[in-house]
Order: C-alpha cells, then structure tokens, then sequence
C-alpha cells in the first residue's frame, strides 16, 4: 500500500505547529496503525530527520497511552478499539491520512502528536477512589453480596483507559463521559455510594476547573470510545449530581 | 457547595437548559392547540381564545414562565456555546463529525439562534401588534337585516355594536378595545381585538403573504431538527436514561419533534392557500 | 558479601506473624519526616506508593507513562489467585503454597512464597472494598475460575481485564494519597540512576522525559517497582516502554541480580505476522480452561494447512493431535504454562506448525461450543427440538460471554473469526521470575533500596502460576514491604531530609548527563530500534524457549558484540533538553544489551532444566526437564563488576523443610 500522511508537526508545547505531508510505501494491511508509523519513524531517523512523536505502550488497546486523531475520527475508523489495535487493512492503496493530535484546551500539546492528559488525573484525584486504608483489615470480601446485574455495570464503566477519546470526538471537548464512567463505577457499587454525593461534586468541580467543555449529548464519545462506554453512565452521573446539589 | 454548584456548575446549566427546554415543549403544545383553532374553529372562538390568554391570570402567570424560559434557554445556550468554543482553541484540520453524531445535535446553537429570530419576527407580527398597535382592529361580523349588510362590532358581552355608530363618532373606542358613548363619556361595552383578521391578513397579504408562508414553514423545519435532538437530550441531561424506558423517550421525542412543527406550518399553508 | 535472606525462625505458619510482632515499628509523627521514593506505579509500586502515603511517610512516586495508570500490570488479562476456599474445593494457605512453589519447580524460597500464599486473600477484601468489579455469581457472591497448574478454582477475575481492574484500584488509592499530598507522582518521569551516600539508597537521578531536565530527588529509602525485563526479546507482551532501566541501575551501583535467565514463555499469545511486528499479545490463559490445543496428526496435513491447500475444519477429530491431552492426560490442556509453551515448540520444530512461518497451533473451542450448546439447550427446554446450527448458536453465546472481548481482539488482529475457525496460538516472552536479588525484607544487596513485584526475583522461582504475579505485586506493595520497610527506617527517624546537594548526587548526575551526552553526539547510522531488534532475534534463537550450552556461548559473544556497535553505531537524533523518544529508548536498550549478556551466562551455568528454563541436555527421555537438585537448588544472584561477563555468582541455598522436592509432574 502507498500513503500520503498529513501529520500534525509541533516542536514543543511553545511553538507553533503545522501539518507536515510524508509519502510512505510498503504499507501492509496486516500492519498496525502505530507500526506503519514506526516505519515511517525509521526511514525519517534513517534520513537524519526528527521522528514523530506519539503516545503509545502496551500496543494491545489496555493502557490507553495511545491516542491520534485520524481521518477526524479518534482511534481511526475502526470501531471499538484504540490507535494500536487500528490495522492498515481498515485503508486503502492511495489514500490521504491526517493524523491530529486529541484537540482540548485541557490537553495541550508536548510535542507532535503527544498531548498532556493529566487533567484526567486532577479530575481523580479530586474523588476518584473510595476512601478506605490499605490495610487489608476490610471486611471479607464476600460479606456484602451485590448483585451480578450492578457488579456488571460497574465494571463495564470501569473498563474506562482513560484515553480522552471521548474529548477529542467531543466537539465541545467535553470530558463528561470519561467522568462518568469512574462516577457510574462507585455508585453502582455499595462500597462507593457512602461517598458517591461529594465524589461527584468533586469530580465535576476539578472537571470544570480543567477548561472541558459541556454535554451536549451528541452522543459522539460514545461511538468513538474504544471501550463502548454508554451514554447512560453520563445520564447516571447527572442524576448523582442533581441529588447531591439539592441535598 | 451545593448552592453554588447548582448555579455555576456545567451539569447545572444542562439542568435549566433541560428544564426550560421542555417547559418550552409544553407551550409549543399548548400554543398549538390554541392556533389549531385558526383552521378548525371561526374567528370569534379563536378571538376569545385570545382575550382569555391574555386576561386569565394564571395564564398570564404561564407566559411570563414562558418569556423567563425563552431568555434563560437562550442565555445559557450562548454561555455554553462559548464555553464550549474556549474548551478547543485549535480545531482539528480534518474532521469527520457526521460519522459519530447527527447534524442536529451538533448545530443546537445555530438552530437555536434561528429560532430565536424566529420568535422575535413572530412576536413583532402578532404578540406586539396584539398587545400595543392602537390600530389593532376589532373584529366585526356583517349580518344581513331585511336584506341589507350592515357591519357590526362583536362584544364580550355576546352583543353586537353597529360599526356606524363609531364611523359617526357617537361611540368612541378608548384603550384600543373599549366602546365608551361620546356624549355621556360612559363605557358601553368591550370589543374583541381581532388577531385573527391580523393572521389571515398576514397570510394572505398579496405581496408578502407567500414569503410569509414559506418563512414560517421554513422555521419549522428548524424548529423540528432543534426538537429532534432537544427532546430526548433533555432527558439524558436530567438524568433519564433507563434501557426500558429510552425506547418510549426515543419514539415520543422523535414524534413530538415532527407532529408539532408539521401541524404548526399546516396552519399557514391552509390560510395561504386554502382558506378564503 | 554473603548473601543473608534474613528469614525467621520458627514453623512456617508462623514466620510472618511472629516477624511482624517482633519488628521495629515508626510512630506516625516520625513518619512524616521520612521521604521515600517508589520507582514504578503498577500493582507493586502503586499499592506500595498508597500504603506508604497512607501509613504517614512522605512518597515521591516516578512513572515513565504520562499516568500512574497506565502502569503495564493493566494488561493482565486472567486473575488473581487468593487461597480463600469459597469454592469449598480444599484450598488453603498450605495448598497455594505448595502449587506455587512446586509450579516454580522448586527454585523459589519457601518462606516469602508461604507469605504470600497467607496474605492473598486480604488482596482481596482489600480490592472489593477499593471498589474493584471482580465478577460476581448470580447470588452476588464472588466468581471464581481455575487455572493453569492448579487442582482448585482460586482465581477471581473481572472478565479478561483484572489486571486493570486490580491497578485502577491501586491507582485510585493512590489518587487519594495524591489529593492530600502525601504522594508526589512525577509522571513521564525515569530513574536513570540510584543515589547511595554511605553505604544507603538515599535517592534517585531521574530525568524528565517531557523537558529532558535531569533531576535530583533524595529519601531515606528507594523502592523499585519498576518491573520485568522481557523486552531484552523485543517481541514480547510486554508494554513497549516495560524496560530494566531502573532493575539495571540498581544492580550496576551494587544490587545483586537473581536467576535472570528465568523466563516465562507465554503459550497463548497471538502468534508473530512478519518483520514489523512491534510487539506480541497475549490471549489470558483463560482460554485454556475451554479450548482445545492440537496441531495435524500428519506432516502431510500440516504441510497443506500451512499452504492454505486445506483448512483446519476439514480435519476430522482422527486426523487432530491434541497432543497436551495425550501426553498429560490429568491437567490436559490446562498444564503449566512453561509445559504448555515447550510442547507446542516441540510439535511446531517437528514440522507441525500451522501458520504461514510455520509457528503455531490451533486453540480450538468446537468442543466447547458444542457442550455448552448442550448445557444452554437443556437449560431452556430446547434439547429435544433444537438442531446443530442452534446449539451451536447457543454454544456461542455462552462463550461470547465468557471471552468476548478476547476473541473480538484476536479477529482485529488476524481477521479471521474464531467463533468459526480455531485460533491460531504460539507462546511468546511474557513474564520475567527472575530480578532484583531480595532478602526477606525485599530489601536487596544494597541497604535502604527495595525491590518489590515482577522487578524482585523472590516468589516464582523458575516458573510463574498463571493468576499469581497480580497476587505478589499486591502482596508485596499492600502488605508486605510497608513492614518490612518500617523496620529498616525506624533508626532513621531523627535523620531529617537528605540534602541533595552533596558530591554523590553530583557524581550520579554526572554519570547520568554522560551517557546521555553520549547518545546525542554519537553520530551513528542506525536506529535504536534496529539494535534492539538484533539483540531480540538472539535471545530468541539461543537464549529462548530451549536452550543449550554451545548456543548460550555463542550468544554471549554475539551480544557482547552487539553492545560494542550500538554504543558505536547507534544515531539518536534530537536533543537532550526536549521531548526525545529516542533518547529514552537508547539508555534503555543500552542496559538491555548488559542484562542479555549476564541472562545468558545464567542459563549457561545452570546445568539443568528447570521451569522457564529449559536445556536440551537435562532433559528426561519423554522431554520433560530435567533438575539437578544437588548441584542446582540455590539462587543464582549475580553481582556487576564492571562487565556483564565479569559478574561474580553469589549462590544462596534454598532450603525445602516443608515440601518435599519431587520432579514435576502434570501427567
């Protein structure tokens, strides 16, 4: 397969970027998405060149390290999976690829095509967890049944990387469903409902305080998140939040 | 905390916009219920229908909601517009939207400035002349006594006053609606301020009556894709989003964005184009 | 130096309890003037860093991923083993115990391996109360699943994702520490070199990937957490950034390194489509439990599968050799995984392999389909009326169920449907038992500096049970090293902070800037990458899967050449005082170019076959490994003199008073 990247060129989070075209060729459909930029990478270090810089890790769709925006789509058109799990079969011989860094303002660039995403981390810090000590002196693990249908649930939320697809598709780059994810996870769970009301004020106040935008219910995080985290896990947390501002 | 947040928050300004959005629903509803009478009642039932939504109280306690809602849904609109423009300062060079979401849901804020002007023309055309035009026509019937047509004004009372009467100034008409007895200065009667007259005049104006038309049909095309979205969105931002009950949201919404708009523009097609 | 593993006396039962009655302990204003640093945040460093937090110290926790989250411990797929008995199957303390050590073929040390056992299942009352989904039964209770090398179903799970599940919980209550600032998480961030000032670790020179600073950071004591060394391979599952840097940097300033040469070869892994492979991923172990392995009974078949002439479906069962249940017919398809691993190299080598490369073998789940097809029949009333093509529905639903997310990442990356056609598997590097040389304190060679989780040698021993490295990470980050570390800190007390501003952390800084001043002016002509990829292709050829003493001694040589060009060789573009992937790569693939070399002078001098390692000149007439208990039953722990090959071997005596050494096995 031959090429024509467009890809997102940004020396620092000072200066300024511009979308830099690379013919490439060779491309096999077996290839993932962040190998054919590893080639791409070589033959530029080969030729004197600065590679491309990008998020990525695990390469196998768990750690959320990677990101991309490519074709206006994050993760690529494929669905249900993330950049690395992206396969070169999903294009065509001759096609032209933009590959974007994830656009927020709660994101901004380091270089290239990687982002800062620790907003997402301020966001948990403010409330993302169930205040218990690490001792290991809870009581057993088996003492309070919960029910397979909400355990379910939780962990579906749960399955959340917190990649930030949701705020690159978002067009208000809005951070609600991955907010909701880890909100929807406690609530669901008896272990996280004593807390769930100043979880979620926290949470939404740090969410806020990022520079995310709003809901708008577009329902665009939903389709592009890799982890097919619903909608309903947003509705979940505006229920949680309304309770606990009227309270 | 909670106090604040509720006033401040990004969830908060979902609620109202929510809130006021469907609030805004029930007075489409009921709006068009009172319209409809422009094709299915005649122009006495739909005139007092129109005294009656201005003078009952509760009513009027309804349209204040009502104006409060329309100022609200369009302030926090452009707030969260703007937010929503500073929370991405540099857009993505290709973008692919329409692989993710529906047009509407992405262009609730052009939509709803449309609607807005809408409302705003609409307002001027019937509500301002309405309530303020010292001009407003009294709606007038001619009946036929011993063969010859004489104009007379309907009033509240069920009574008729002769038209002559006034073109002789032996009755003068005071705040725009009042039959006060020139000589005596005594109020005799009240009269029926004839919004009907002004709708179908609008309507059917020879040299605009046809924009007209088209215009308000247009409108509602906007109205019906701001609904599309609108309707089910303020359930989810409520917090309604149950797999049982999405489906029954879903189809209603669907239906109440397109009955509603669609029996609106029938209104102005049928005076336009059907009604003599 | 000899080589104390400072284990208690006393019976086994009671080592632990009696250790930590006896400890010294750090009141908890004393804490608060005690720093320590936590290298790693995955399950070990992530647990460790929260419970330190918690507990009072100061922690300045350090990941090279942009959030502690996305730690490579949340790519474990299966479970985690806890000897809680709610199956009611006969599990105990004693019986996980005995299947870890007799799993890690009898080369690990009994006492840490019996505390693990005991602590395992407050790993998980502690994750049920953080909040972690494990998978539930219908009446709410907890699920369990049965795994490789195990008799009794022990292993909770949440689905195929535990281990993210387990490190977002320990993530989470690390977020709580962070919140209250008693953990400073320094993101994109990596150690590059140890700080010792008399004798103790007292801090770390770590350079920010971000902006390419080079910092100072002191404490009273230096965790690393920071992993296993399976990239040495390139191909393997771990993440691409899994490296030994930190594990690498503490054995060169004096930690001794144990048994590197003990690998785990994962069977279940996807297997390898061409040269631009990055990486290799793993498909749980759990799939073991319902699929079926087998290769062509014929070479003639085999030959026509590999050149797409037949397909796997048009062998009939008596044309299938479903060679793990022939030769073990008691574990069957569920044996250890480093068993599991050699007998598909074994068919594979033989010529039977059904891939293109000829390296890999189907996982079948027909038979699984077909019997809970069956069983959902029955269930629902349909067994008299229902057809083939429905019980096969049915069948599938229940095994989409099961291992959905599994099979849908298999077709992404294969395209090919494993409802309908069996899967294609080959083991691949996975898990590393051996590392950090630890005494009983995790504490290593050098005083004041821990080694916790995959990134320490000390539970295995030469073969890890599937569900069991979730299980010491935790153990180690929850509830263990937060005594042990106690007890080495509580003279420290009145110390006060550790300047940093002092001629070792210079020294160090030096050091560091150096090598990386190295890098960036070393005009070279090929990646790192390419490096990299060389260094992998030997230690799989001669140092992988079955090894042998004139292919170990080649690559030794090879490597050591290897080491000489990259240094030579090797272009870095970029600078040093910016965002440079490149630059983090090479320091790292410089320190994989040591450990290879000291990996592969491990399995040469250990003359048997045992676990993960495996010779082809110790093994039984049948091919299974061979041990030599008498020469062989003791840590190998290496100290650096300079040069990989002028490491001296320290041995540390395991000694067995509980289980009685007998060769392994499965059959």
């Amino acid at each position: 397969m031959k090429l024509t990247l467009k890809i997102w060129r940004q020396k620092n989070a000072k200066s300024e970027g511009k979308i830099v075209e690379y013919p490439i060729d060779g491309i096999d459909g077996d290839m993932s998405f962040l190998e054919m930029l590893d080639i791409l990478n070589d033959g530029l270090i080969n030729k004197g060149d600065e590679p491309v810089a990008f998020d990525h890790d695990c390469r196998e769709g768990i750690c959320g390290m990677c990101s991309l925006f490519i074709n206006g789509e994050a993760h690529g058109p494929d669905r249900g999976v993330t950049t690395c799990q992206l396969h070169m079969r999903m294009f065509k011989d001759g096609d032209t690829i933009f590959i974007e860094p994830f656009r927020a303002k709660a994101f901004p660039v380091i270089r290239d095509l990687v982002v800062d995403r620790s907003s997402f981390d301020r966001i948990q810090h403010a409330g993302g967890f169930i205040s218990v000590g690490t001792s290991g002196n809870t009581q057993d693990a088996n003492a309070i049944p919960i029910p397979k249908h909400d355990a379910d649930t939780a962990f579906d939320v749960a399955s959340c990387i917190g990649c930030g697809a949701c705020v690159a598709s978002c067009k208000n780059a809005s951070a609600m469903l991955f907010v909701s994810a880890k909100v929807s996870q406690f609530a669901l769970l008896p272990q996280g409902k004593v807390e769930a009301h100043d979880r979620v004020l926290n949470m939404v106040r740090q969410m806020d305080e990022e520079g995310f935008g709003n809901c708008t219910n577009t329902g665009a995080c939903e389709v592009e998140c890799p982890k097919g985290i619903s909608l309903e896990s947003i509705a979940r947390m505006n229920r949680e939040y309304l309770v606990a501002s009227v309270k | 905390m909670a106090k604040s947040a509720l006033l401040k928050s990004s969830l908060a300004k979902k609620y109202w916009m929510a809130l006021t959005g469907l609030f805004l629903c029930l007075f489409l509803a009921g709006h068009l219920a009172g319209n409809l009478q422009l094709i299915f009642g005649d122009a006495l039932q739909f005139n007092q229908y129109a005294v009656f939504m201005t003078t009952n109280p509760a009513v009027k306690l309804l349209s204040y909601v009502t104006y409060i809602s329309i100022v609200f849904h369009a302030i926090d609109g452009i707030l969260l517009t703007i937010q929503n423009r500073k929370a991405r300062p540099i857009g993505y060079a290709k973008e692919n939207p329409s692989a993710n979401s529906h047009w509407a849901s992405r262009n609730m804020a052009i939509l709803g400035s449309l609607i807005l002007i809408f409302i705003i023309t609409h307002m001027v055309n019937f509500w301002a002349v309405m309530h303020f035009d010292e001009n407003m026509p009294l709606q007038t019937t001619t009946i036929d006594i011993a063969g010859q047509k004489q104009e007379f004004y309907l009033t509240t009372d069920g009574g008729y006053l002769p038209k002559i009467q006034v073109e002789q100034k032996a009755v003068l008409i005071k705040n725009r609606t009042e039959f006060f007895d020139a000589a005596a200065n005594v109020k005799l009667k009240d009269g029926y301020k004839d919004l009907h007259k002004i709708t179908f005049d609008y309507f059917q104006d020879a040299k605009y009556g046809l924009i007209a038309t088209i215009m308000y049909v247009l409108a509602m095309f906007v109205l019906a894709f701001h609904l599309l979205h609108g309707f089910a969105s303020a359930f989810q931002s409520l917090g309604v989003n149950h797999p049982k009950y999405n489906g029954f949201i879903r189809v209603f919404g669907k239906g109440f964005a397109i009955l509603v708009p669609l029996l609106f523009a029938t209104i102005p097609v049928y005076i336009h184009f059907f009604a003599k | 130096m000899s080589l104390d593993s400072k284990i208690p006396n006393g019976p086994i039962a009671d080592k632990w309890t009696d250790y930590k009655d006896h400890i010294n302990l750090v009141n908890p204003a004393n804490k608060r003037n005690l720093d320590i640093i936590v290298v790693g945040t995955g399950l070990a460093g992530g647990s460790a860093a929260a419970t330190l937090a918690e507990l009072g110290y100061n922690v300045k926790a350090f990941c090279f991923q942009d959030s502690p989250r996305r730690a490579h411990s949340i790519a474990a797929q299966g479970g985690i083993n806890a000897a809680k008995n709610y199956q009611g199957d006969g599990d105990s303390t004693f019986r996980l115990f005995y299947d870890t050590v007799k799993g890690g073929d009898y080369r690990s040390r009994e006492a840490n391996v019996y505390r693990l056992a005991e602590v395992s299942t407050n790993i998980i009352d502690q994750c049920v109360a953080q909040g972690v989904p494990l998978a539930r039964e219908y009446g709410g209770l907890l699920d369990n699943r049965s795994f490789g090398g195990a008799l009794v179903s022990r292993t909770f799970y949440a689905k195929g994702q535990t281990g993210q599940q387990l490190l977002l919980g320990a993530y989470s209550a690390m977020n709580r520490q962070i919140g209250r600032g008693k953990i400073k998480m320094y993101n994109r961030h990596e150690m590059l070199d140890l700080v010792i000032v008399n004798g103790k670790a007292r801090g770390i020179i770590a350079r920010n990937l971000v902006t390419g600073e080079i910092e100072r950071h002191s404490a009273h004591a230096v965790v690393v957490g920071s992993g296993g060394y399976g990239n040495v391979f390139f191909l393997s599952t771990n993440a691409m950034g899994s490296n030994a840097t930190a594990a690498w940097k503490i054995h060169k300033r004096g930690a001794y390194f144990a048994n590197p040469c003990y690998t785990q070869i994962h069977p279940t892994c996807i297997p390898v489509s061409g040269d631009h492979q990055s990486k290799l991923t793993l498909m749980s172990e759990s799939l073991r439990n319902d699929g079926r392995i087998w290769v062509p009974k014929t070479l003639e078949d085999a030959a026509a599968i590999r050149e797409g002439k037949k397909k796997p479906t048009d062998l009939s069962e008596a044309e299938r050799d479903y060679y793990l249940e022939r030769r073990y017919p008691a574990f069957g398809n569920l044996v250890p995984r480093d068993v599991a691993s050699r007998a598909a190299k074994e068919r594979c080598d033989a010529g039977f392999g059904v891939n293109k490369t000829g390296q890999a073998v189907y996982l079948d789940f027909a038979t699984a389909i077909q019997r809970y097809g069956n069983e959902q029949a029955y269930i629902k009333g349909l067994h008299e009326t229902a057809d083939a093509a429905k019980i096969i529905e049915l069948g599938t639903e229940v095994v989409a169920n099961k291992y959905g997310n599994l099979f849908q990442m298999y077709e992404k990356i294969i395209d090919e449907n494993p409802y309908k056609t069996p899967m294609m598997i080959y083991p691949a590097v996975h898990y590393t038992m051996g590392g950090t040389w630890v005494d009983y304190n995790l504490m290593t060679t050098i005083p004041g500096c821990f080694s916790i989780g995959e990134s320490n040698f000390s539970d295995h021993g030469a073969n890890r049970l599937g569900a069991s490295a979730l299980m010491q990470g935790l153990a180690d980050g929850y509830f263990v090293l937060p005594y042990t570390i106690g007890n080495y800190l509580a003279p420290d007390i009145k110390l006060g902070k550790i300047p940093t501003d002092t001629p070792e952390f210079e020294a160090a800084e030096n050091n560091v800037r150096q090598q990386l001043e190295k890098f960036i002016n070393n005009n070279g002509s090929h990646s790192v990458d390419y490096f990299h990829k060389k260094l992998g292709k030997i230690m799989w050829d001669k140092v992988g899967m079955a090894r042998n003493a004139q292919g170990l001694t080649e690559a030794i040589s090879e490597i050591a050449a290897l080491r000489e060009e990259f240094h030579r060789e090797v272009r870095v573009p970029g600078t040093m005082d910016s965002f440079n992937e490149e630059l983090a790569k090479a320091m790292r693939v410089a320190d994989f170019l040591e450990l290879g070399e000291l990996f592969a002078t491990d399995a040469l001098h250990r003359n048997e076959s045992c676990g993960g390692h495996f010779r082809e000149e110790y093994q039984t007439p049948e091919g299974e490994a061979l041990r030599d208990d008498e020469n062989f039953a003791y840590v190998a722990a290496w100290e650096y003199k300079g040069k990989p090959s002028e490491a001296v071997l320290h041995k540390e005596e395991l000694v067995f008073d509980n289980i009685k050494l007998v060769q392994r096995s499965y059959k």
